[in-house]
């Protein structure tokens, strides 16, 4: 005991070294004490895997969702048949009036003879049917225009303006009654997968949260003895509140490394096996293409679930 | 420099309130060595937490350098708090953090330069003689050592006053007598120094002022009083 206190002085230097010492300082604190609760960041991380998972499936999903409805929107067409072959004048008038129109995407004319070209393509081979047109004799199929809306929804509003079209004593025959029932059969499934996938993601986003939040408050609870403590002896509110903020940012960055590594791996294995189910969906490709998005979202939920967790969490005990 | 003005303070815990403290009042001026000394359960440690904020009175009011220390900002506490090194009866050492840390968490707060915290550090673990401690985790100390390290702690970075709430509990004879030279060699040094013990020893062989406190009462008030209860 034979050390003597010296006299320095303790406060000096510039307010923003004091930051800076200050910062360094609560950036350290918060890794070492990540390092030393081993088990219990362990299982944070875990937690925030699972939540950033779910927000990543979602992502996904949607992608899916989108991919089969936008494949089952394109199927969906409606054709004009016409009475007689129109002239090649008609068939531009008729093909300007329904550009012109907002919901129509592409029109694709078809004359009798493609028309009659394409069926019998369809049915080589099939002699009942061959027969039965040598039999009718000459060409009994029509000319057809077949129209593309950009949505299902809107093949009503095309069908209505036919019917008082300019050239409507030209129009044998609208196929859109006839699909009508799977057009809006189509409608309703888009509406349905959208509805059940943004209430499917509220639900999962709000309980990946909840999961996440009492992860780090538990965390934060074992520690409310020592955060009293650092308040008596005069450590400032950011000063402790640092340290934890720190360790919810570690945690969500090693959760999103964690878990962008587990879905990579997973697409680029699964990727091929999904093509076959659906086909044209490339996953591992978008997954890769939209690196970027992909890691900003994860980092998002993962940093900003840990710090919002942490914060929310130890408000409470700073209050000595 | 710190006046106590009729504290009362009563805990309503369960059907019947308890009173820790009663119409206390004493003045401490600036360079004293109050010991405040009294059973367990007489109200010492309610009337450190009371002047360190950590708990309101029921009544009355406590002045530190003319400050009523109830009436300070949840924000200014922790620089209130810098000018007071407590050594806690139950040490209230953080267990996340080795001893060296512990001690240097102090000075850090306070924003000490990297340079100052490792001299200073290294010297007071001298001081305590923890230097071959300095990396060991609290729960890995002994009862005598975590003390020692709770001394370090309150006495790093040079408060003006020094609340020691039973330093000696879980010390032996020979480092309690080392704990209370060193703590009347800081109070020579100028620091305030108020020890809430119930060593019968420590207080005769001090001969320094001692109020005593009964059932939330002070009973006595001397200087160079000893212990008689």
């Amino acid at each position: 005991m034979k050390a003597r206190l010296s006299g320095t002085k303790k406060e000096g230097g510039s307010p923003f070294n004091h930051m800076k010492a200050s910062l360094k300082r609560i950036i350290k604190s918060g890794w070492l004490d990540f390092r030393r609760n081993g088990g219990l960041s362990l299982a944070t991380v875990f937690i925030m895997i699972m939540a950033i998972s779910l927000v990543t499936s979602l992502f996904l999903l949607e992608k899916t969702s989108n991919f089969l409805v936008t494949s089952l929107s394109e199927k969906v067409d409606m054709a004009v048949y016409f009475t007689d072959e129109p002239s090649s004048e008609e068939i531009n008038t008729i093909q300007k009036e329904l550009s012109g129109l907002a919901e129509v995407k592409s029109l694709q004319y078809i004359s009798k003879e493609e028309a009659l070209e394409k069926f019998v393509e369809r049915h080589q081979g099939e002699e009942v049917i061959m027969e039965s047109l040598e039999e009718v004799g000459g060409n009994p199929l029509l000319a057809s225009l077949n129209i593309k809306a950009f949505e299902a929804t809107q093949y009503a509003a095309i069908s209505a303006f036919l019917d008082s079209a300019s050239f409507k004593e030209l129009i044998a025959k609208v196929d859109y009654n006839e699909k009508k029932p799977a057009i809006d059969k189509m409608f309703s499934l888009t509406s349905t997968i959208n509805h059940t996938g943004i209430a499917l993601s509220v639900v999962l986003a709000v309980v990946a949260v909840l999961i996440a939040f009492n992860t780090v408050r538990i965390a934060i609870y074992n520690s409310r003895d020592e955060i009293e403590t650092m308040r008596l002896v005069g450590a400032s509110n950011w000063f402790i509140r640092g340290p934890f903020l720190v360790q919810g940012v570690i945690s969500g960055v090693f959760a999103v490394l964690i878990t962008f590594l587990v879905f990579g791996l997973a697409l680029w294995f699964l990727s091929p096996k999904i093509s076959l189910i659906i086909p044209g969906l490339k996953l591992s490709a978008y997954f890769f293409s939209n690196f970027f998005i992909i890691l900003l979202l994860q980092m998002a939920a993962g940093v900003g679930l840990g710090t919002a967790a942490s914060f929310l969490a130890i408000r409470k005990y700073l209050k000595v | 420099m710190i006046s106590i003005q009729n504290i009362t303070k009563v805990y309503h815990a369960g059907q019947k309130p308890i009173v820790a403290l009663s119409n206390v009042s004493f003045e401490v001026k600036p360079g004293e060595f109050v010991s405040v000394v009294g059973r367990s359960g007489a109200g010492k440690t309610t009337l450190l937490k009371l002047f360190l904020a950590e708990e309101k009175p029921t009544s009355g009011t406590i002045l530190f350098e003319n400050q009523d220390v109830h009436q300070i900002k949840p924000h200014y506490l922790p620089n209130f708090r810098r000018n007071i090194g407590v050594i806690f009866q139950d040490y209230k050492l953080l267990p996340s953090k080795t001893t060296y840390e512990n001690i240097a968490y102090v000075l850090e707060v306070m924003g000490a330069s990297d340079a100052d915290i490792a001299n200073d550090v290294v010297r007071v673990l001298d001081l305590v003689g923890l230097t071959n401690r300095a990396q060991s985790f609290p729960e890995e100390l002994s009862g005598g050592e975590r003390q020692r390290a709770a001394i370090a702690r309150a006495l790093i970075h040079r408060p003006k006053v020094i609340l020691a709430d039973e330093p000696t509990g879980n010390l032996d004879p020979y480092h309690t007598k080392d704990i209370i030279k060193l703590l009347t060699k800081i109070n020579e040094m100028g620091t305030t120094v108020i020890l809430a013990t119930h060593n019968q020893d420590i207080i005769n062989t001090l001969e320094k002022r001692v109020i005593t406190l009964d059932e939330g009462k002070v009973i006595r008030d001397e200087e160079r009083g000893r212990f008689a209860l």
